[in-house]
């Protein structure tokens, strides 16, 4: 908790407290078991259908599809940071046909379905010559322009909201322009930024899973061929939850690192630092 | 809370990884056809000038065939052996064999409908063995060699079903199949008043009709046959097939080289094909006979 | 152009159903996620703990794999049988719903410490702290971001076309049975995306600049 919006209890708030803290814990557990119990019905706690888990190839093929979802995520976390910085660095140029062409690109890109962008590269260029497209490359490319395109949007929003002394401090000691962004604006910017930065990198983490629509064939492409395994009895649901808990595992380390890097953050003795990342944190997705 | 929540994830990610090391009932199957091969005959120094598809094959020392992977007898593979199984994929690997490539340098891929043109066209694949439907719009695309068999359109329902009998009592009834294949399009077209539902692989329309969110499942008797033999308490096929389909094997447009390969493969290899159809599909008792080929 | 207009019927269609879920998910994403942004607020123990659970789980699962959950796992479950339009629907609520509570608390938290505490010193309870100080200064703040996230709400209805759904995301498909060229229907349903992500943007600048708060 951040703040607190109320006082310590007194008496009558820390009956109420309990009576509350027990209809909520009855709530809950009604609700678990109803689920348990549907599941059970239904058979989905059957050994049939979760013995598939126990097969070595299976194994290896979740491994395999957990290593390519990580695949397009680094790939596309670092091509999307360096897109990124290169169109905040565009926006952000004294040169109007510099300038334009970057705004348009990043507003273009933040305004298309992740999806759609997917298609037009796997489906839509190929026909047209460009017949060297995979399904990883379709991803990656998708990833990197649309969220190179929020990136940038990230790190713009990162630089305008440093005072404007930092930059007249620079100027006032003989930097030129692109001193002053290198060497004062976009350090301070980036590490105010950075839990906005993880938090996109984790959407990018949870985007790669809409590969399997271009046949990429990542965690949830193999929870969809495990879960349709007759002879296993169909086990969709065991397999969205053993994929749901990768993903979420996998997401969770991500969010730990941004945790991590954010206290160390709040160490420093720049107050600024924390306020930016406290105003900005909302804007993105 | 942060802390604890982040220990979680490290362990149950731990946990998957020493499991995916530990052992299983199972042995450890081999990704390719495996022995089932060993009946074709790899041709030896196979050269087919002109034929780009061909020099890819040779130059890689590998040959790539989509296939499909979810239709019992057809082409598929059991997630718990890796082994792949039915009549496509025996008709990939005697092709394979024609070209010189044994079972240990076939890659299969798993191509659902929708994207088959797309993996042709990209190159993706050498070529594409998997219910492959010779359509003009497709051929505008890629180029088909074959056809090697000939089913039609049927109807999957569910065994307790008594409302359908054949095609015609689709009216009002929500009917499934592969998105981007030729079924859909035909009952879009030509049965206006059923409500369809799409996915992009049949396997799914097979779970959606065993758990009640459609009523019957629609595509090439063939493919369906394979799927109520999968699990005859639930599934039946109903009707006579009302559309005639031709299977094709699917290739870059324009390799007319490899295109003719194939069909002479085709024209002069009865007896394999007939093997072949009598240890896959016809172990369900039906018979047919190899189609012509169609050069034109 | 011709593509476009040949095929207008699916276009219209297929829009429509994704201005249907979008704004039906839309208003079940944010009742549900105000109520767990409240949970995650108040002074009751085990309200904050499902608040954060529910928070922490689904915004780290992909939308994908929630749809994929709704689309074939419930089906399963054997209970009343629910369309695949509704399932989408619902997919799409529980997934915006954690963004929408996590807005929501932000939102709470830029409200200065001392605002709550000056409400507490002339007497006022929680529930009135809350509805007469906190959320009106919070819900000035929460627009922008909460326009954001419906943006990105609108455009991750496209999820639902792997989910037999037929809206934007799909006319891909429904073009490609009658033979047209992807690419061009493509860019087309990028385009219209394109444009209603910009009404949403202007509506999010005329709002923001309508309640501006001078502090």
């Amino acid at each position: 908790m951040t703040s607190l919006l109320f006082d310590a209890p007194g008496p009558r708030a820390k009956r109420l407290n309990v009576l509350l803290n027990v209809v909520v814990l009855a709530l809950v557990l009604v609700a678990l078991v109803f689920v348990l119990w549907q599941f059970y019905q239904t058979g989905q706690f059957e050994s049939r259908k979760w013995s598939i888990f126990t097969y070595p190839l299976v194994q290896q093929s979740l491994l395999r599809a957990t290593v390519a979802t990580l695949q397009a995520f680094a790939v596309g976390a670092v091509l999307s940071l360096v897109l990124g910085l290169l169109l905040a660095i565009g926006r952000m140029s004294a040169h109007p046909w510099v300038r334009l062409p970057c705004m348009w690109v990043v507003e273009l890109f933040r305004a298309t379905p992740l999806l759609i962008l997917m298609m037009i590269l796997y489906y839509g260029l190929p026909p047209l010559g460009f017949t060297f497209i995979t399904p990883f490359i379709a991803v990656v490319t998708a990833l990197t322009v649309y969220n190179g395109a929020v990136l940038a949007e990230v790190f713009r929003a990162g630089v305008e909201s440093l005072p404007s002394g930092q930059s007249e401090a620079g100027y006032a000691i003989g930097l030129r322009k692109s001193q002053v962004l290198s060497l004062v604006l976009m350090p301070q910017a980036i590490r105010a930024m950075l839990p906005v930065i993880i938090a996109q990198l984790v959407v990018i983490l949870k985007d790669s899973a809409l590969g399997f629509i271009v046949t990429y064939q990542e965690l949830l492409y193999e929870a969809k061929r495990l879960g349709t395994q007759v002879q296993f009895g169909s086990p969709i649901i065991p397999a969205a939850i053993v994929v749901g808990i990768i993903y979420v595992g996998l997401c969770l380390i991500l969010s730990g690192v941004s945790t991590w890097l954010e206290r160390r953050l709040r160490r420093s003795p720049s107050s600024l630092v924390h306020k930016t990342t406290q105003d900005i944190s909302q804007v993105q997705l | 809370m942060r802390k604890k929540a982040l220990l979680l994830g490290v362990s149950l990610v731990a946990a998957l990884t020493l499991s995916a090391c530990g052992g299983g009932p199972a042995n450890d199957g081999d990704n390719t056809a495996g022995d089932s091969n060993s009946r074709f005959e790899v041709a030896k120094d196979v050269s087919l000038s002109g034929s780009p598809t061909f020099d890819a094959m040779v130059k890689r020392d590998k040959v790539i065939i989509g296939v499909k992977e979810d239709q019992p007898n057809l082409g598929y593979r059991d997630a718990a052996t890796g082994e792949r199984t039915g009549f496509d994929v025996e008709i990939a690997t005697w092709i394979a064999a024609s070209l010189g490539f044994g079972a240990d340098q076939i890659e299969f891929k798993a191509i659902p409908s929708v994207s088959r043109e797309s993996a042709i066209v990209n190159g993706d694949i050498d070529y594409y063995v998997g219910t492959y439907s010779i359509t003009d719009a497709r051929k505008e695309q890629v180029d088909f060699a074959g056809p090697y068999f000939i089913t039609g359109q049927g109807l999957l329902v569910a065994a307790d079903n008594d409302t359908i009998k054949s095609e015609k009592d689709l009216k009002g009834m929500r009917v499934c199949s592969a998105t981007g294949s030729t079924p859909i399009q035909n009952i879009k077209d030509n049965f206006p008043d059923t409500k369809t539902v799409e996915f992009d692989t049949y396997s799914q329309c097979v779970e959606a009709l065993t758990d009640g969110q459609v009523d019957a499942v629609t595509t090439d008797a063939a493919i369906l046959i394979g799927y109520a033999a999968q699990d005859p308490d639930n599934l039946t096929v109903v009707g006579e097939p009302f559309t005639v389909e031709k299977y094709g094997v699917g290739l870059a447009k324009g390799d007319a080289v490899l295109r003719a390969h194939i069909n002479d493969l085709f024209t002069n290899g009865n007896d394999t094909w007939t093997q072949i159809y009598d240890d896959t599909l016809g172990q369900s008792g039906t018979k047919v006979q190899q189609p012509e080929v169609d050069a034109s | 152009m011709d593509t476009l207009l040949n095929n207008f019927d699916l276009f219209t269609e297929g829009f429509k159903n994704t201005l249907i879920l979008f704004s039906f998910s839309a208003i079940i994403a944010l009742v549900l996620g105000g109520v767990v942004g409240a949970f995650r607020v108040s002074p009751v123990t085990s309200m904050r703990a499902v608040g954060t659970f529910y928070v922490n789980t689904i915004r780290n699962t992909p939308l994908t794999l929630i749809m994929f959950f709704c689309a074939f796992g419930y089906p399963k479950l054997q209970l009343p049988e629910i369309s695949y339009m509704n399932l989408a629907i619902i997919a799409l609520s529980v997934y915006t719903a954690t963004y929408v509570a996590e807005t929501l608390r932000s939102g709470i938290n830029t409200v200065p410490l001392g605002q709550a505490e000056a409400a507490r010193a002339i007497g006022l309870p929680f529930g009135q702290t809350m509805t007469l100080i906190i959320l009106p200064q919070a819900f000035r703040a929460v627009i922008p971001p909460m326009m954001s996230v419906f943006i990105a709400l609108l455009k991750n209805t496209t999820v639902a076309a792997g989910f037999s759904v037929m809206e934007a995301g799909a006319v891909k498909n429904y073009l490609s049975e009658r033979g047209e060229p992807a690419i061009v229907g493509l860019l087309w349903v990028a385009l219209v995306f394109i444009l209603l992500v910009g009404v949403l943007a202007f509506l999010q600048r005329k709002l923001e600049n309508m309640w501006k708060v001078a502090r």
